[in-house]
């Protein structure tokens, strides 16, 4: 009897420390904002960069994308913003190519894209270039829509990159220019 | 229950927790592939205008890395490359690195800065699609001497892991 007693401590108190470490990770829910459950402890800053200047209420996990994507209830405008090679290889159905947003080229092209543009449409950015935090193109793609007043813009936050985060993931992809 | 049991039952879940964290971190590091299969021959222009075949390097090992100068996770790579290539270039060893910038002009002054010591030339979509898609960088093939892809790392990789595969394969008669 006292051994089921001491194994059934061991596993509650594992439980116990797991949800509470697990609490401590952001979690992207519903795509709309990134909420951290429990308490905001280190390890939660710690996920997204310090320096990171997307709020998190702007970010959108890939897996809620394609969801929405998937029900067709919104249509974003959803713009490339990273290495034309990559775009070429695979990209999300719809989404146009912007060109690196860290380039004067690509920062020319979505100014063009948007300049038309009601200040609320629903604008998704995303890379998936390199590891989020070393993205050199999502911060000034997403600086540039800000400046510009657009207040409805969310950045995919591709954790890893593309391949790994969209295309292994299985969700739909086009290829091409 | 005692206070001390309960300490010993914290303890007990601690290491638990432990060995399920380094589980995951483990997971989080680097993919890496096996293949087997013959590396995808190709011939470019390296940005020094010289052509650049991948089967005029069989009988070597080779690293082949895609990499671009805005990719900071392929830039911290590059030094040790560098050395790599000439620690063990006399014994068979090179090293290929193919650009996915959209611009060979930031490569050169890269190459030049960098002092890179083996052959770059910039790559397109076709080229990285004929090595399974290149859709984040960087991505990195250890090649055998029979020009077989023995390794696929993908994400940025300790550069004892390339050491250790390189090593290896050079020994290997």
């Amino acid at each position: 009897m006292t051994i089921y007693r001491n194994f059934f401590a061991v596993v509650f108190l594992t439980v116990a420390v797991s949800l509470f470490v697990a609490a401590q990770e952001p979690v992207l829910v519903d795509g709309q904002n990134l909420i951290v459950l429990g308490f905001q402890g280190a390890s939660a800053k710690d996920a997204i960069p310090s320096d990171d200047a997307i709020p998190r209420a702007q970010l959108i996990a890939p897996d809620k994308l394609a969801q929405e994507l998937k029900s067709g209830k919104h249509k974003p405008l959803v713009l490339f913003v990273g290495p034309n090679s990559m775009y070429t290889q695979a990209h999300i159905p719809g989404a146009e190519n912007m060109g690196a947003g860290s380039s004067d080229a690509g920062q020319e092209k979505l100014r063009e894209r948007v300049k038309s543009l009601p200040k609320n449409s629903a604008i998704v950015i995303y890379c998936g270039c390199c590891p989020w935090g070393h993205c050199p193109n999502m911060h000034p793609a997403f600086k540039t829509l800000q400046s510009l007043g657009f207040t409805n813009v969310k950045a995919v936050y591709i954790a890893n990159d593309f391949g790994t985060d969209w295309v292994n993931k299985g969700y739909p992809i086009a290829k091409g220019q | 229950m005692s206070s001390k049991r309960i300490i010993i039952y914290g303890i007990v879940a601690l290491c638990l927790l432990g060995i399920y964290a380094a589980g995951r971190r483990t997971a989080q590091k680097p993919k890496t592939t096996t293949s087997g299969n013959l590396a995808p021959d190709f011939t470019v222009t390296d940005i020094n205008g010289k052509k650049l075949t991948l089967s005029d390097y069989r009988g070597k090992v080779v690293l082949l890395n895609f990499w671009a100068t805005w990719c900071a996770p392929c830039r911290a790579e590059i030094p040790h490359f560098v050395e790599m290539q000439q620690k063990y270039g006399p014994q068979g060893f090179q090293i290929v690195g193919i650009s996915m910038d959209d611009d060979v002009k930031p490569v050169k002054a890269f190459y030049q800065e960098y002092k890179m010591n083996y052959p770059v030339a910039v790559g397109d979509d076709k080229l990285a699609e004929s090595f399974g898609g290149v859709l984040g960088l960087p991505v990195s093939f250890i090649i055998d001497r029979d020009g077989r892809i023995v390794k696929k790392f993908i994400g940025a990789t300790e550069v004892s892991v390339f050491d250790k595969e390189v090593a290896d394969l050079l020994s290997k008669p």
